[in-house]
């Protein structure tokens, strides 16, 4: 029996961590994620995990520490932020390439500048191509639950491979809304225990960490980090069926709602999804067949499955809460438009760059685009497909 | 979503709204309700204007924007009526509630034409009587409940007890104060 609960995204996640129960955690606080130490040191100092935490004096250390901690053979995790992440940059690429599978909550967060704490999504786009798996959040539900499928999924042999919980700063992180536990020891017997193949306090195998890579093999290991990536998928569905048996919610690379019979659909992640739903069933009550695609499995990128769902629609709006600034169109727009090219469904698409710096995504603004996607199928043209909304226009102070 | 009420919370830094946001949705989640309880983060600073909300329905709740056209507005300070628009997309069928003493006609005037019901009390009286310090939000939490009906006073009381006990486990000379701003408040409500 599931607990009914209330917790806020931060809370959840680090009730996840609590019940995995890792060997390391080592983390430094950052706004919005600082809540998940600071839950889980407490956790530590009242004996209900037996963690090694480790309080680093920056991100950088922090990833390090959790390199260092899963390379000797342990489970380790750790929780940021934006600029945390950043600061983090140059451990995130190592972390993968030695093939660790550290799990990190990012609590997603407006890189800075100029300097913002709010939401959007530019934190964990800057890593989208670092070898990392990327799983997104709509709600405290979504991180909790994530979480607890992280181990299963970034441990697999055929897999190995570091992945990140993304759920939106602020807006789930800091929101109370009721929630689904597990028991303890179902989450312990579901997550299982870690035993690396190859780790460096093995006295039987004594092996190297991170030596030069020269011409000769560099290429090798990153084609077969990318091979990781794709066996990801696999391990993924599996994973989520397991889940699937011990809880009851179904998890998969995306979630279709009202998508099968939809003309117009819009194509989003995290919590704006949860918006999006309130307004496709407005929609369909007016007789609108509107449908929507939360995208859950951001890396490895579900390319042929997301054109599949897809491509039946006359016209798709593809929401990017992080723009690129690169005159073409956000990164979610750029990987859905060229995934449905290459599998060759031709449905009319068009960007929609939002909620940057913690801009409120209104109900509001969701209905105005699902009537431009009205538009769009209507007259069968686009016209400028990298747009905005809720961006205030010149000499209108009404949204402030 | 069947029943959804939505509350938004007119507050200054350090007043507790979001305290008081958040101890709603813990009771209303309590009586078996989902819910939303959350703060809209700023600048913050003691003293600077602060907005808190929920949403208390008896199905998922799913929306994760702020709340533009709320059922129920609560001023916790009312030293914003003048310069926040408190009632802005405040639904007629609901109402407001505020922390004050200021009479009739200037509360009319200053809520520029408000047609839906407005409630006062003097939740600086309460406060100052019952905890000997001016805490607003827990006699403002149980005029909420009063007015909107979201759960009965009993089963409020109930939970408060609960919460209380937990949240003041360090400082427990404080609950019965608490207790007794919540009783007085729930009586002393009223609709002008």
């Amino acid at each position: 029996m599931s607990i009914r609960e209330r917790l806020s995204g931060n809370e959840a996640a680090a009730t996840a961590m609590k019940q995995i129960n890792p060997d390391v955690v080592a983390a430094f606080p950052i706004t919005p994620s600082t809540e998940i130490p600071q839950y889980f040191s407490t956790f530590v100092a009242n004996g209900t995990v037996d963690t090694e935490f480790v309080a680093v004096e920056s991100e950088h250390s922090a990833m390090s520490a959790c390199i260092g901690a899963e390379s000797a053979g342990s489970r380790a995790m750790t929780a940021t932020s934006a600029n945390g992440l950043s600061l983090m940059w140059e451990m995130i690429y190592i972390a993968s390439s030695l093939r660790l599978p550290i799990v990190l909550s990012l609590v997603n967060r407006a890189v800075s500048g100029p300097l913002n704490i709010h939401n959007d999504h530019s934190d964990a786009m800057g890593v989208r191509d670092s070898g990392w798996i990327m799983l997104f959040s709509e709600n405290n539900q979504e991180a909790y639950d994530n979480t607890l499928m992280a181990h299963r999924i970034a441990e697999h042999k055929d897999v190995m491979l570091p992945l990140m919980v993304c759920q939106d700063g602020f807006i789930t992180s800091h929101s109370i809304e009721n929630i689904e536990l597990e028991e303890d020891e179902k989450v312990k017997k579901f997550v299982g225990e870690y035993h690396p193949e190859h780790y460096l306090l093995n006295q039987k195998e004594p092996i190297a960490v991170g030596p030069l890579d020269v011409q000769s093999y560099l290429f090798e290991h990153k084609a077969q980090q990318a091979q990781a990536m794709k066996n990801a998928k696999k391990v993924i569905l599996e994973v989520a069926k397991d889940f699937e048996k011990m809880t009851g919610r179904t998890y998969g690379f995306f979630e279709e709602y009202k998508l099968q019979d939809a003309v117009i659909a819009v194509v989003c992640m995290n919590s704006t999804a949860g918006t999006t739903k309130y307004v496709v069933d407005k929609l369909r009550e007016n007789g609108i067949k509107a449908g929507l695609l939360k995208v859950r499995v951001y890396r490895p990128f579900p390319a042929e499955e997301i054109a599949e769902a897809l491509g039946h629609l006359k016209a798709v709006a593809i929401f990017d809460k992080a723009d690129s600034l690169n005159a073409a169109g956000g990164a979610l727009f750029e990987d859905v438009v060229s995934a449905m090219y290459v599998n060759q469904k031709a449905v009319l698409a068009v960007n929609y760059i939002y909620g940057i710096g913690g801009r409120d995504t209104k109900v509001d603004d969701i209905e105005k685009v699902y009537t431009e996607l009205l538009k769009i199928s209507k007259n069968g043209k686009v016209g400028n497909p990298y747009r905005y909304f809720g961006l205030r226009k010149e000499g209108d102070q009404n949204a402030l | 979503m069947d029943n959804l009420i939505e509350i938004r919370w007119h507050g200054r830094g350090g007043q507790g709204a979001k305290t008081a946001s958040l101890l709603l949705a813990d009771a209303a989640f309590n009586t078996g309700k989902y819910i939303q309880g959350f703060p809209e983060y700023g600048p913050e600073r003691m003293g600077a204007p602060i907005t808190a909300y929920n949403r208390i329905s008896s199905s998922p709740i799913t929306i994760h924007s702020n709340i533009y056209e709320p059922n129920y507005v609560v001023v916790v300070d009312d030293t914003l009526l003048e310069s926040v628009n408190v009632t802005s997309g405040l639904k007629e069928t609901g109402g407001i509630v505020i922390n004050t003493t200021k009479s009739t006609d200037y509360l009319k005037n200053v809520l520029k034409g408000y047609n839906g019901a407005i409630y006062t009390i003097d939740a600086r009286k309460i406060s100052e009587e019952t905890l000997g310090k001016y805490f607003p939000n827990t006699p403002m939490l149980a005029a909420i409940v009063k007015v909107s009906g979201i759960m009965s006073d009993e089963a409020l009381l109930e939970d408060m007890k609960g919460s209380f006990k937990h949240k003041f486990a360090k400082k427990p000379e404080v609950i019965e104060g608490n207790m007794k701003a919540l009783e007085m408040a729930l009586k002393e409500v009223k609709k002008i």
